[in-house]
């Protein structure tokens, strides 16, 4: 038999989460703070609404694009925290979650050859998917004496005549940096004088703990280069329901709508009724996740300190992004020890990026009960190593 | 958000946090969580730092009662001067003046039926400005102060997700 395999898949390497799952998996009695989503239930008021479409029979395709009503609350949800409009019907789409959004964005615009940038520790589908679709992904390496912020300067070095898209990940997973006003300003100046276009991954907008979060579409001359992604999962508690959405200039919705069309045919219809709820009268919901988020953040920096495990203070996502090198291990051995040691699961930075040695996510998507407990086997765990 | 909003809202769901916590949560200097915490106190915001018990749990039979109440208020105490008849009551653990149908929400909290039947019967009916009561037994508390009682927090996530 031929080999059923074609080399473009076969050459990426699989997540380096997946790896690390098997084995806490294993262990018994593990407790986990490696979890990317939200710990609470999505509120009961879009949940109603997502039955009561049920119900209603609601249970057929919607357009391509998505229901033309979520498309106007996506819309006016951007009005109303950046102040830019799309126009709902020709700039907005609706994807099966963000991550659909970004492998979309990627096959609309790239030729072969053409180079991604893609910032570092960063979300793992960014350089799998710029693969699949021909690119060269161009890594750049965020700092920690930045905060993981991207200085204008680290895209120069990396920009060549044949990069085509930078791919924004903030308020960023694993790191939980966000970028300001300012920050965003210098990437906007050189993107706009290199002639690039900018992915812009936003999931974590909502969830911002000193001030609200500035988009670069927010930016004079950026909304024309710009595919915003957004999505429900984070910001409402709501990852299973697969619901995202791309907002960008037509010619580009377009072409990845085409590709959307034909692989997908539409996002769920259940879920996109329920995101209409969440939009209209969620605000409430996420203010309180919000709150809670903030209290755990300040409780798990607040412990490093006490345990001597330094850490950048991160304003975004839930996560922090500790830094192991005192201790004289890789990533991979320091959450493997924990893990068996200690039985307390956290991701290696490395999972995110060859950069993200040296460090470890935390994620507090988890009650303080929780992570009170495991901030005891941390600390057995530090005292003894 | 301000100071005081949250330090409610958190204890609100938990009043044993000690200060100390409290203020590492708020991100604030404990000694100015203190005396907020004083403040709350003394101008009677925070009333109590009470404990919410399931009684159904253990084998100590409670037996709860809400009781619609039709009043005649008085000239110049409106319904105050009633209400406070009737809340001096120890079994009377909540006393709500309503809009609609009628006039003041009793909850009462009792022994056994025959109890609460009994203060219906001799006390609260019997008050000269009472003019009709109906009384309504709680047969089950599936939630109560914001608490489900009924089934615990189970974390069905994946393990370990990007």
């Amino acid at each position: 038999m031929r080999n059923p395999i074609g080399k473009k898949v076969v050459d990426i390497k699989p997540s380096g989460i997946r790896k690390f799952f098997d084995i806490v998996q294993e262990t018994e009695g593990a407790i986990s703070l490696g979890v990317g989503e939200p710990d609470f239930d999505t509120p009961w008021h879009i949940r109603d609404e997502g039955i009561y479409s049920l119900e209603k029979g609601r249970t057929f395709y919607t357009s391509n694009s998505g229901l033309k009503e979520l498309r106007q609350e996506v819309s006016n949800y951007i009005k109303r925290t950046q102040g830019i409009t799309y126009d709902p019907i020709k700039e907005v789409f609706i994807t099966v979650g963000g991550s659909e959004a970004i492998d979309l964005a990627f096959r609309a615009m790239i030729d072969p050859g053409d180079e991604v940038l893609i910032p570092q520790p960063s979300y793992v589908s960014y350089e799998p998917c710029a693969i699949l679709a021909d690119a060269v992904p161009v890594i750049i390496e965020l700092k920690e004496e930045n905060q993981f912020r991207l200085t204008a300067k680290e895209v120069l070095d990396k920009v060549t005549d044949k990069t085509k898209i930078l791919v924004l990940p903030f308020p960023n997973n694993p790191t939980g940096a966000v970028m300001g006003k300012e920050d965003l300003e210098e990437i906007a100046k050189v993107v706009i004088e290199k002639d690039l276009f900018v992915v812009s991954d936003e999931i974590y907008s909502e969830l911002t703990y000193n001030g609200k979060h500035v988009s670069i579409v927010s930016l004079p001359g950026m909304k024309e280069r710009t595919i915003l992604i957004n999505g429900f999962s984070k910001a409402y508690a709501m990852t299973g329901w697969r619901l995202g959405y791309a907002c960008g200039p037509e010619d580009i919705m377009k072409q990845m709508v085409k590709i959307h069309q034909f692989a997908i045919m539409c996002a769920p219809t259940t879920s996109q009724y329920a995101a209409v709820e969440a939009l209209k009268n969620g605000d409430e919901d996420v203010k309180r996740m919000r709150e809670e988020y903030n209290h755990r953040r300040r409780y798990l920096l607040n412990e490093f300190e006490r345990l001597g495990l330094p850490c950048f203070e991160p304003f975004g996502a839930f996560y922090v992004f500790p830094s192991i090198k005192k201790f004289g291990m890789t990533s991979d051995e320091f959450c493997t020890r924990l893990l068996k040691e200690e039985k307390l699961a956290v991701v290696p930075g490395t999972a995110f990026g060859d950069c993200g040695e040296g460090f470890i996510r935390i994620s507090y998507a988890y009650s303080l009960d929780n992570l009170k407990k495991a901030m005891e086997r941390l600390e057995r765990f530090l005292k003894k190593i | 958000m301000n100071t005081r909003e949250e330090i409610l809202n958190i204890i609100e769901k938990n009043s044993r946090i000690d200060v100390h916590e409290l203020s590492v949560l708020l991100g604030a200097e404990e000694i100015l969580v203190a005396g907020e915490l004083k403040a709350l106190e003394e101008e009677g915001v925070i009333c109590g730092y009470h404990t919410m018990i399931d009684w159904s749990k253990t084998n100590i039979e409670k037996v709860n009662a809400l009781i619609e109440v039709k009043v005649t208020p008085t000239r110049g105490q409106g319904f105050d001067n009633i209400a406070e008849r009737i809340y001096k009551y120890p079994e009377v653990t909540s006393v709500y003046l309503m809009s609609g149908g009628f006039d003041l929400m009793v909850i009462l909290e009792g022994k056994s039926l025959l109890e609460v039947a009994g203060f219906v019967n001799n006390k609260l009916a019997t008050l000269d400005n009472v003019l009709s009561t109906a009384t309504h037994f709680i047969l089950k508390k599936y939630k109560d102060h914001g608490t489900i009682l009924a089934k615990k927090y189970e974390d069905t996530r994946e393990i370990i997700t990007p």
